[in-house]
């Protein structure tokens, strides 16, 4: 397949908007190619979309959809001769998914947190996702195992455990959710700062998170840790925020990347001391992360209207039933996590909502590297996926914001910085946060960047980038990206003019992460006990088998250097 | 050669044990060791249908699988709006086949939990579950409620493996470091062994509930001395012990969702528990009876964004539960085939709904023959799932786990049998 003549943005190999063509062969892109030639003239051209933080499958999805019936009834599509039909907004069905990412250029999407005791059904979820490819992280914030290696300081064993939990769950990297809170939960209450000990287990968040990220790198694992902070949600937490990060900086990463990737900073970039002097502390965070190259984020752009909320962060999803007086959801996941489930909206005059609304878009323009900040809507938790466009379209318009402002809450003017901002992302940056960046900080080597041997996933939008301004024909913008005139993954057009025209399965991406024999057997013996004593299911019963991944990309990791594979 | 394999699902009641011990001998199961009586009976195995049938002039008729399957499609093109129905006691990848059959003709797919819990599930629409585990329970709970089931006669093992009698990490004392309280309408063998039995009157959960509701939202002084028959002192000390415990479950069954109010017991239930972890922590779950209708709920939701009566006919997902649910479909007689799987409408479905399926052509898939055998068109005989093929299923509290496969059959399985009438309908259609 050859793409003639687009305007190709390719910032991992320093191409910023050139007109060229692009070859794929054999689902990868190479030198040159036969086949099916692609009229991309004038248009603009990227790498397939990567989103690197999306809630897109496992029980907590399940559960949003049996508990919100109302929310399935939008977005109803029926099945075409391509594709299977489609329901809900907020909680869409698997196939949605699969098609509305294709829809918007998206080729690739990482399910943010498994417990391993419920990654059978995650992946039975992903697998009926269809187009894009995938992966799912796995948490161990609140592991019984975890916390007591932590305890005892055996890193051996801990590295063990991490390399068998990911193994066990066919995972791809190590999620950290409200550290130690899960536990606490368990008995119903919470930790409430980063040295707050956890019940019954004597170790604090602060030690649970250092010694995971010492241990990920030590596993040299493709991610680094993936954290959602203590105390999220809370006014004043810009603090916790800025206190973990600290813990993490003298960490060496074993890879070409941070040592700590932080999810959804918009959460947790809260000033004030409650919600009625709520404020924006996004420019704290963002100056921060201007000074420190440890850590990347992704935002967790709010967007207005109906979302879901669905976290591992159990107690917090119980502070939101009660602030919001939903319906909630929780579940308790014995030895592992807990999570919940509540039903939101945001609201254009709620003074907080138009605050948290503000601090993502500050977040993501006052944090002068683009590479450190990947787009996301923590799908469904600040809205659905479906609104990308309209978050670059944001970025990309300082006149659109100001459009947005005017139907706001006037506290967005006083609380937050947004207003003075005058940055306007250009389509470089706008690549970066949502192909090159994310992929980067996932360690996908072969995705976000159009380099010969690349996975042929590409996006060609109905936009003429040479044409139009993007700070004045905002509209432009979000109808294009909305719709992809084509989107390309691994050699196959799957979108044309918007529509779905195919529909391949795509792949799931886990690690396998090698540690010395002895470590694993000594890990082993001591948690064969555990599951005689206190797991309500046998220990061969637990892991993921293969037939639930059906089409594996296993990327090799471990503590010996890896060998060149010829 | 006596092959002994463990770690074996049971694939009977909700609770999925998977510590069961099977003997195999020259491809025969001879010994079930671990499993409750009803769970070896499962796995042991009774009488089998033998081969597909077909009803000719009233009586059923040998036939080969290829002709079933043929005249199982002609029957569902056929039809107008075709029923889908069962799937509780087998494998999730079956009803995936089935979703994808019925997404094809049109049909309506709903699974036995309309006939159970159902009402659970729409109380759960209303309010959300806060729920947990079996383990967290079986590690946690220092107060068991069983409000309107009977797991000593219903689910053999629930309690020593999950609840009551269970030891775990903060309940090392099992049974004594627990109490248990047991509301039901009669004295079960459950009730005999609680330490607590709140006998109520038959249809006054509501009111119960409501009561307790109100004590612990602080309202008692509102009540009167007697709520349907039951004092308002025993109330209050019912309400104590809850609000004391230091994690409380309640497990509820057929007596909470199927007595009057339905849904409104349930919502009520939910909203109970979401109360009381103003002051605890609490947890409630719904003690499923068939070993996977967990599962049919989970691949429904996620296929179509609804947890069962899930119409096709539109050709996207349809869902109005008091419309499209099996009952109401056959009791107005809106459909007109049915494909009954891994279920017994004709012993559990309300006698005008039973009628109504007898007068319309249905396709049964099962291994076992049952009364829907009765009148059914055409008899598919498959493989047990469990025992003869894989598959995962869904315990009662949303755990996934995979069925084992302990012995080679001649029968197909469901997923191939669902497989072969897709392919047939497919076929049928482009020969028209």
């Amino acid at each position: 397949m050859i793409i003639k003549g687009g305007i190709v943005y390719d910032p991992a190999n320093g191409i910023f908007g050139e007109e060229m063509d692009i070859c794929i062969e054999n689902g990868r892109i190479a030198e040159d190619a036969g086949g099916e030639v692609i009229d991309a003239r004038g248009l603009l051209v990227m790498p397939g979309g990567v989103d690197a933080h999306s809630h897109i499958a496992g029980p907590k999805l399940n559960t949003g959809r049996i508990m919100r019936p109302d929310d399935s009834r939008m977005g109803t599509e029926p099945r075409t001769r391509v594709c299977r039909p489609s329901t809900g907004y907020t909680v869409p069905n698997c196939y949605a998914i699969g098609y509305r990412y294709a829809r918007l250029g998206y080729t690739t999407a990482f399910e943010a947190a498994t417990p391993i005791i419920e990654a059978r059904h995650t992946h039975e979820e992903l697998e009926e996702i269809p187009i894009v490819d995938k992966g799912a992280l796995t948490l161990f914030g609140s592991n019984w195992t975890v916390m007591e290696c932590v305890r005892e300081n055996d890193m051996d064993m801990l590295a063990a455990y991490v390399a068998w939990g990911l193994r066990a769950a066919r995972g791809y990297g190590v999620k950290i959710v409200n550290p130690g809170g899960g536990e606490a939960w368990g008995f119903g209450s919470n930790v409430k700062s980063v040295h707050d000990p956890v019940p019954h287990f004597d170790v604090t968040p602060a030690q649970i998170i250092r010694a995971l990220a010492e241990v990920n790198e030590r596993l040299r694992l493709p991610h680094s840790i993936h954290l959602h902070f203590n105390n999220l949600g809370r006014p004043g937490n810009y603090t916790t925020a800025i206190e973990t990060l600290e813990l993490l900086k003298d960490i060496k990463p074993s890879r070409m990347r941070q040592v700590v990737h932080v999810a959804h900073m918009q959460f947790s970039a809260y000033g004030g001391t409650g919600w009625k002097d709520f404020e924006s502390k996004a420019s704290a965070i963002a100056e921060y992360f201007n000074q420190t190259n440890h850590a990347t984020m992704d935002l967790g752009q709010i967007i207005f209207g109906p979302a879901t909320t669905m976290t591992a962060d159990a107690p917090l999803e119980y502070a939101n039933a009660r602030i919001g007086h939903q319906k909630w959801s929780n579940h308790d996941i014995e030895l592992e996590e807990s999570s919940g489930v509540v039903p939101w909206v945001y609201t254009r005059k709620m003074p907080v909502n138009a605050v948290q609304w503000a601090i993502g878009l500050e977040l993501a323009l006052l944090t002068k590297d683009p590479w450190k900040v990947v787009m996301t809507t923590d799908h469904p938790n600040g809205g659905p996926f479906v609104n990308y466009p309209e978050i670059i379209s944001l970025l990309m318009s300082r006149e659109k914001r100001e459009e947005e402002m005017k139907t706001l809450h006037e506290v967005v003017r006083s609380r937050s910085t947004l207003p003075s901002i005058e940055r306007e992302m250009d389509w470089s940056e706008i690549v970066i946060m949502t192909r090159a960046a994310p992929a980067r900080i996932l360690g996908l080597e072969d995705k976000g960047h159009l380099g010969i041997g690349a996975d042929g996933d590409v996006s060609i939008y109905n936009i003429r980038p040479d044409e139009i301004d993007p700070s004045k024909d905002h509209a432009v913008v979000k109808a294009g990206m909305s719709r992809a005139k084509y989107t390309i993954k691994g050699g196959a057009v799957v979108v044309r003019d918007g529509e779905i025209v195919a529909a391949p399965q795509g792949r799931t991406y886990w690690v396998d992460a090698a540690v010395p024999e002895s470590d694993m057997d000594r890990m082993l013996s001591s948690l064969k006990e555990k599951f005689e004593r206190y797991y309500s299911i046998r220990m061969s019963n637990y892991m993921v088998q293969d037939a639930y991944v059906p089409n594996p990309v296993v990327v090799n990791a471990g503590m010996q250097p890896l060998k060149e594979v010829i | 050669m006596r092959l002994q394999i463990e770690d074996v699902l049971c694939t009977f009641c909700g609770c999925l044990c998977d510590d069961i011990k099977v003997e195999v001998d020259e491809g025969r199961i001879e010994k079930v060791r671990g499993a409750c009586r009803l769970g070896s009976s499962k796995i042991m195995g009774h009488n089998r249908i033998k081969s597909p049938m077909i009803r000719v002039n009233g009586e059923l008729k040998e036939i080969s699988y290829e002709e079933a399957y043929r005249r199982a499609a002609e029957i569902l093109i056929n039809a107008r709006h075709p029923l889908l129905y069962g799937w509780a006691s087998t494998t999730c990848e079956a009803l995936k086949k089935g979703i994808l059959l019925a997404e094809e003709i049109g049909g309506v797919v709903d699974t036995t939990a309309t006939v159970c819990h159902g009402p659970s599930i729409i109380g759960i629409e209303e309010k959300g579950a806060v729920g947990s585990t079996l383990g967290q329970i079986k590690n946690r709970a220092d107060l068991i409620v069983f409000w309107g089931c009977n797991p000593s006669e219903a689910h053999p093992r629930h309690t020593l493996r999950y609840s009551s009698n269970a030891c775990g990490r903060f309940t090392p004392d099992g049974r004594k470091g627990r109490k248990v309280l047991v509301v039901d309408v009669r004295e079960t063998r459950t009730a005999r062994n609680a330490d607590r039995f709140l006998r109520i009157q038959p249809g006054t959960d509501y009111e119960i509930i409501s009561a307790l509701r109100m004590i612990i939202g602080g309202k008692a002084d509102s009540l009167p001395e007697d709520v349907a028959g039951v004092s308002k002192k025993e109330l209050i000390e019912i309400a104590e012990m809850m609000k004391s415990a230091k994690f409380g479950a309640i497990f509820f069954g057929l007596g909470l969702t199927h007595s009057r109010g339905r849904y409104k017991n349930v919502d009520n239930a939910l909203s109970l528990v979401s109360e009381l972890n103003s002051h605890t922590k609490f947890v409630i779950m719904a003690m499923r009876g068939h070993y996977n209708v967990t599962g049919a709920g989970q691949v429904l939701a996620w296929s179509s964004g609804y947890p069962m009566a899930v119409d096709y006919a539109r050709g996207a997902p349809y869902y109005n539960p008091g419309e499209t649910s099996c009952c109401d479909l056959l009791s107005r007689r809106d459909v007109d085939a049915a494909l009954i799987i891994a279920s017994d409408p004709a012993s559990n479905l309300p006698r005008g709904c039973v009628e109504a399926l007898a007068e319309m052509p249905v396709i049964q898939i099962d291994p076992f023959e049952n009364p829907t055998t009765l009148f059914a068109d055409v008899v598919i005989p498959s493989a047990i799932a469990g025992i003869e093929v894989e598959g995962t299923a869904y315990r009662m509290d949303g755990l996934s786990l995979r069925l084992r496969k302990l012995v080679d059959v001649e029968y197909p399985g469901d997923v191939e049998i669902l497989q072969a009438i897709l392919d047939n309908v497919r076929r049928l259609r482009d020969d028209n």
